[in-house]
């Protein structure tokens, strides 16, 4: 992977949130504890590529949108836009990086304002931008976003609380797209929907990014959902990622105990299929001053000694498939 | 055939808002037989949990009321007892796990005080038997050192743990009925896989019956017997898993399983029921399903299918099935 080709290129990324003890501790010089959130990711994202991130909450995936884009400042690593730094631009160049990488919460209830319409929604980062000056240029652009999105004229003057869980979801697709951004975040953009509702909001994703290009960095716990989204697949557990690889492979085939134990875990929706079961022991352990090895450790059927020494590194294993384990 | 333990004959629930009428549950009918697990199927707002609430005799009047139908549990008309009596079917004969564990549980009690009021309440036992009898439930559930984490609070425990609390208390008393509301959708799909393992094998074990509520098709097609699909306060179809995930009658039921991506094959595209699901406040006149439908009828638009039995076992309501 050479820097030319991918449109985002994460090396190295951390983020250790320091957990502030109480006073008592702090004057009785104890050590601080750090939540290591993102623990030195590597992953690359092509132009047109959709990029699947999974995991169970708390694996450090928000985490990770809100590094790419730069809401927070990363512990140490690098997110390299077209192979520029986004660390070391200056505020008014990552202004304008800003209008490239949009993201798309997961909670259209708390994600729109209740008090604007849906005009001012989404003309106000056009404002904010400068991509539209007169009112009737901010109108035009904002209608043909919302029929892109699958709404109409009908709608825009109204609040938020006049939609539906679906249609708001619609809206906040639109506000992200009101920039013309060349890569999109989801951050788990249809977990809040019902079935029926999420399957249009997924369907909508695909046509978005085959009518404008866009590059789609998707972020789900649902692996049905990324399964049916993403082109490659990365599964992250404990800030790490674990496993990558095409979509179709990763799963047809997992290579990580974690990958398998995942995907042995989630029921399908066929009487006729095996039931889930649990090949993992115990529960996800804390991110919390992690112990120096895997971070599957004391749960992993193939558990060796070096295991508890040694964090794995991502290891090509041919395929496009990379992953993290000692014992493949 | 076993034994019939719960019957529900044409549950209505309405609520009786600022903003008008609410009809929550229409018309609902089912059994569920000894040792059977019902799922009951649905998207947000069909009125599965309002139905389980019912049961239970848990909704609140006003402004809730049931101004039709009967629910019979072991032979007695559950609306027709008195608080007392109802009292002393809640907890130990029927009991109730619900998806939020953190809200369902008191934050400012120990867990053994919570498990042990229920055990003292309902079975009368001293404060002595009563926390042994804890240490024990916690054991069953697969808490590891029960003894340690007996005078834990609820917050001390993770996501799972906490659902394996609730288990333990709805356990508490032998219930010989189990409504479970969406105790799985808050969970992680690992945790979940524990989860529903331990809820099918308490259920084998101790012989009760087990109500699910679910919006996840996944679960009910590995954890349930026969199953019920709800949508917006009516049940539209209803069998056996077989007939519901091999031969779905109800285009929302069909529409329901072509929605859902799969993890064996990939499709470019997804088949979404088109619409949205309509405002319960006011309702479409005739099937709910009417403006969302792909075959819809002119009889659809006046008249409310009803739910017929088109092989044995097998119901759905829809006016498709009536015309051959």
């Amino acid at each position: 992977m050479t820097a030319t080709d991918a449109l985002l290129e994460v090396k190295g990324l951390t983020k250790h949130f320091a957990l502030h003890a109480d006073i008592y501790s702090r004057v009785a010089g104890e050590k601080v504890q750090y939540l290591k959130a993102v623990d030195g990711i590597d992953f690359h994202i092509r132009r047109g590529e959709t990029l699947g991130l999974v995991g169970e909450s708390g694996c450090g995936k928000s985490t990770t949108a809100r590094l790419v884009t730069r809401l927070i400042d990363p512990t140490s690593g690098e997110v390299r836009l077209r192979g520029e730094d986004l660390l070391a631009f200056s505020p008014a160049r990552m202004k304008e990086a800003r209008k490239e990488v949009q993201l798309v919460f997961q909670d259209p209830y708390s994600s729109l304002n209740p008090r604007k319409t849906v005009m001012h929604i989404l003309s106000r980062p056009m404002e904010v931008h400068g991509l539209a000056r007169t009112w009737t240029e901010k109108r035009g652009r904002v209608l043909e976003l919302l029929r892109r999105v699958g709404l109409g004229v009908e709608h825009i003057d109204r609040y938020p609380h006049e939609f539906s869980g679906g249609q708001r979801q619609r809206i906040a697709i639109a506000r992200a797209l009101s920039v013309d951004p060349v890569l999109v975040i989801g951050d788990e953009p249809v977990s809040a929907l019902d079935v029926s509702i999420q399957a249009q909001i997924l369907n909508l994703f695909r046509d978005l990014q085959e009518a404008l290009g866009l590059t789609y960095l998707f972020i789900a716990h649902d692996l049905s959902v990324v399964r049916h989204i993403s082109d490659r697949v990365a599964v992250m557990y404990i800030g790490k990622i674990v496993e990558t690889g095409p979509a179709a492979l990763l799963f047809a085939e997992p290579l990580h105990p974690y990958t398998q134990a995942l995907l042995a875990a989630v029921p399908e929706a066929d009487p006729d299929k095996p039931p889930p079961k649990l090949i993992l022991k115990g529960e996800v352990s804390t991110p919390i001053d992690p112990p120096p090895g895997c971070r599957l450790c004391g749960r992993c059927p193939r558990q060796t000694t070096i295991c508890s020494e040694i964090s794995p590194p991502l290891i090509d294993v041919g395929g496009g498939r990379q992953v993290a384990c000692h014992n493949l | 055939m076993a034994q019939q333990v719960l019957a529900l004959d044409d549950l209505t629930v309405r609520f009786r808002l600022r903003r008008g009428e609410l009809t929550a549950v229409d018309g609902v009918s089912f059994t569920v037989h000894r040792g059977e697990t019902f799922g009951l199927v649905g998207e947000s707002g069909s009125g599965k949990s309002v139905t389980a609430r019912a049961i239970m005799r848990l909704i609140p009047d006003p402004p809730g009321e049931i101004p039709r139908g009967r629910i019979v549990f072991e032979g007695r008309d559950v609306m027709g007892l008195s608080d007392a009596e109802m009292r002393a079917l809640r907890g130990r004969r029927i009991a109730m796990v619900f998806q939020e564990p953190m809200s369902a549980l008191n934050p400012v009690f120990t867990v053994c005080a919570q498990i042990s009021d229920a055990l003292r309440t309902n079975l009368g036992l001293s404060k002595k038997e009563a926390r042994q009898r804890v240490i024990e439930l916690l054991a069953l559930v697969g808490i590891p050192s029960p003894q340690k984490r007996l005078d834990s609070y609820v917050h001390e425990f993770s996501g799972g743990m906490r659902q394996r609390v609730m288990l333990a208390m709805a356990l508490s008393c032998d219930p010989v009925f189990l409504i479970a509301d969406e105790p799985t959708t808050a969970l992680d799909v690992t945790i979940q896989a524990t989860i529903l393992d331990l809820i099918t094998s308490m259920i084998d074990r101790f012989g009760m019956s087990l109500i699910f509520i679910t919006h996840n098709l996944g679960v009910v097609a590995h954890s349930c017997d026969r199953i019920g699909v709800m949508y917006a306060s009516h049940i539209v179809e209803l069998g056996t898993k077989h007939d519901i995930f091999r031969n779905p009658q109800h285009p929302y039921t069909a529409g329901l399983l072509n929605s859902i991506p799969r993890l064996d094959t990939q499709s470019k595209y997804l088949t979404p029921i088109p619409g949205t699901v309509c405002n319960m406040m006011e309702p479409p006149t005739g099937c709910k399903f009417h403006p969302r439908c792909a075959h819809t009828m002119d009889v659809c638009k006046r008249e409310i299918p009803v739910l017929r039995e088109i092989a044995p076992g097998h119901h759905a309501a829809c006016h498709l099935l009536g015309r051959v």
